[in-house]
């Protein structure tokens, strides 16, 4: 069993735990910190849902689950840290990102993953699962096992005041806004352009759109090369945040996971709205549970029982979900 | 079907037989090595008949592995330290007794399986492997946040636990009792494939309308062999624990559950002694191909690839060469 896979699982979730551990020792819980995690769950909702926006996509148009999604937020990742690298850019960083992950989505959608449409979920769930293990042993190989570190450009490093006098990162902020604008510009590639009608055609039925004449193979490669994009742009944007490691993306894709159970197979709209669920459910449980047990047990056992709770809770959220819609919140059938 | 009969015949002697020829040779390792593709193996036995035989494609078996494995490291850690358990409202002390820990992650394992079960069987096809691999997480996290049993840094256990009449800590003995573990629940799960129950959960597998119609509680039957399978994997996940004497939260991780999911894959989906050939040539592969290159998973992931694409059937698949059909 790999050992390593394991400390870098937790990245994501020290992030957040760091937040939590400020907050007891510090001060108060005041309204102030309240709209900061907030904030945090909001940008850690938008991230998610650049992966989950991706992989729902391709399981609604081709009907593939893909384990490997993560494996692209990586090589989004390490693009992005080795062009800052050489050029000192964090745009053209990002644009790498966008390129290196559209580019090896493409790459293993014409070598392996058109080979899966046919198949059952299982060989789909342990062919993408032999492409994780090559794209992480590959990174490893080729980048080392330390992690990279990527920096936060210049122009939105530091705090920006918002109205209410809340101090608040600069670039949180900015990916905030970079994940909606996504979002928006998403909704109208789908709804408005003639690619996004072929897209919604496929989702309805993959057949006939075929039989009309598209070219269904472009199409597929197309879709999972976008998908594959924004989960590399993603990658690249909280690369700047943790570090950018071997095995980065697997606690994110399984997070993303939850978001599209929650939210429902196939819709846009449900990627968006779980995420978000997940996001800030995640975010403010780190905060608010050790904070709320602390108020009727002694510090430290609050502090480990309300993480622990807290580690759980967009499970039990997803079991919720299942429990009275087991088709997600805004699935059909 | 006859010829499959051989062939695991010759899978079960081999793996007898390589163990016994490594004690001749004083090969310690070689039984160690054998001793863990017995457990795999079990683990794997138990995932195939939720997987192969029901067709349930359970992403997040190591939950049960691990807490098959937890059962074990909690309930020695207790007796190694001296400190009971639980002393309100009655003393339960810890244990080192092989038998006693064995049941103790039966029957945990199998409430978690019927808990996690009950909520993902309302579910099916992709929804249901991602909402297991989820709820496979979800233990991953507690254990690591969870600090009283070492957190993330996980628990050691210093002494091999007992097993009646049997010197635990001699490599071929406790491979005996792995074996006869194996053995015996090959046997069982057999029968039980052939039992009326076996037959419903293979009739619901390949046409659930028809099994619906005939006035089969398709629900009900995929819960029960969800709980079966999970306890078959918790009493392997304790086996594990016992061969390292450690346990930690990597045994939970979904890497763990992708393991498992790939010994069957290897072996041959729906075959009775798949698991026992997947295994056996995993831990043949990890330990050849680690020897050959530091990234010996790439290697791995390639053999993996292409045995899902071209490959179907497995090694017992490629060998008894009989299409056995799963998720249809």
């Amino acid at each position: 069993m790999p050992p390593s896979a394991n400390s870098e699982q937790m990245t994501i979730h020290r992030r957040g735990r760091g937040l939590a551990g400020e907050t007891i020792k510090g001060r108060a819980m005041s309204s102030i910190l309240i709209i900061e995690q907030i904030l945090n769950g909001l940008q850690f909702g938008v991230m998610l849902f650049l992966m989950a926006a991706g992989l729902t996509l391709i399981f609604g148009v081709m009907g593939l689950i893909n384990l490997a999604h993560g494996s692209l937020y990586m090589v989004g990742a390490f693009a992005a840290a080795a062009v800052a690298g050489w050029t000192g850019s964090f745009l053209l960083a990002l644009a790498a990102s966008l390129a290196a992950a559209a580019l090896f989505g493409a790459l293993i959608e014409l070598t392996v993953i058109r080979r899966l449409y046919a198949r059952d979920h299982l060989d789909q769930v342990l062919a993408t699962f032999a492409l994780i293990l090559i794209f992480s042993e590959a990174t490893r190989w080729v980048f080392g096992s330390f992690p990279l570190f990527l920096n936060i450009p210049e122009a939105l490093s530091g705090t920006l005041t918002l109205p209410g006098g809340i101090e608040y990162s600069r670039y949180r902020l900015t990916i905030i806004l970079i994940g909606l604008a996504v979002a928006v510009g998403l909704f109208l590639l789908i709804s408005k352009t003639r690619v996004g009608m072929r897209i919604r055609a496929g989702e309805n039925d993959r057949e006939m759109i075929g039989a009309l004449g598209v070219d269904i193979s472009i199409l597929y490669t197309l879709v999972f090369a976008l998908g594959a994009a924004l989960a590399g742009l993603s990658g690249a944007l909280v690369g700047a945040i943790q570090s950018v490691e071997v095995g980065m993306g697997e606690p994110v894709l399984i997070l993303a996971f939850v978001v599209i159970v929650i939210g429902g197979i196939g819709s846009i709209k449900g990627a968006l709205a779980g995420a978000i669920l997940v996001g800030l459910t995640d975010t403010l449980g780190r905060t608010m549970l050790p904070w709320a047990f602390a108020a009727f047990m002694e510090p430290s056992a609050a502090s480990s029982v309300g993480s622990s709770l807290a580690s759980m809770l967009i499970y039990i959220l997803m079991a919720g979900v299942l429990l009275f819609k087991p088709t997600g919140l805004f699935g059909s059938a | 079907m006859i010829r499959e009969r051989y062939i695991n015949f010759l899978i079960g002697a081999l793996l007898l037989i390589v163990p016994l020829v490594a004690l001749q040779m004083d090969e310690p390792f070689i039984i160690t090595l054998a001793t863990k593709a017995a457990i795999l193996a079990l683990a794997g036995v138990g995932l195939n008949l939720a997987l192969g035989q029901g067709g349930l494609v359970s992403f997040g078996h190591a939950a049960y592995f691990g807490i098959g494995g937890y059962a074990m490291g909690i309930l020695a850690s207790h007796a190694q330290d001296y400190a009971p358990l639980m002393e309100v409202p009655f003393v339960i002390e810890g244990t080192n007794l092989m038998p006693v820990i064995w049941l103790v992650a039966i029957v945990a394992s199998a409430l978690a399986a019927l808990l996690i079960g009950a909520l993902s069987l309302r579910t099916s096809g992709v929804y249901f492997i991602m909402v297991t691999l989820a709820f496979g997480q979800m233990f991953y996290y507690f254990a690591i946040s969870w600090p009283a049993y070492g957190g993330e840094d996980g628990l050691s256990i210093y002494v091999r636990n007992q097993f009646p009449g049997v010197n635990t800590l001699d490599p071929i003995q406790f491979f005996g009792i792995c074996f006869v573990v194996l053995m015996a629940v090959l046997f069982l799960v057999n029968r039980l494939n052939k039992s009326p129950f076996g037959l419903a959960l293979n009739g619901a597998h390949q046409n659930e309308e028809r099994a619906l119609t005939v006035g089969i509680n398709v629900y009900r039957l995929r819960l029960v062999a969800f709980v079966i399978s999970g306890a078959i994997t918790g009493l392997a996940g304790a086996l594990f624990a016992d061969l390292n004497r450690f346990v930690s939260p990597t045994m939970f991780s979904w890497h763990t559950s992708g393991e498992i999911m790939v010994f069957i894959i290897l072996g041959g989906v729906a075959r009775l002694f798949g698991p026992v050939a997947g295994a056996a040539v995993y831990i043949l592969l990890e330990h050849m191909l680690g020897g050959i290159s530091e990234y010996w998973q790439i290697y791995l992931g390639l053999i993996l690839l292409f045995v899902v694409l071209f490959a179907k059937g497995g090694i017992v698949g490629g060998l008894a060469r009989r299409e056995v059909r799963h998720d249809g």
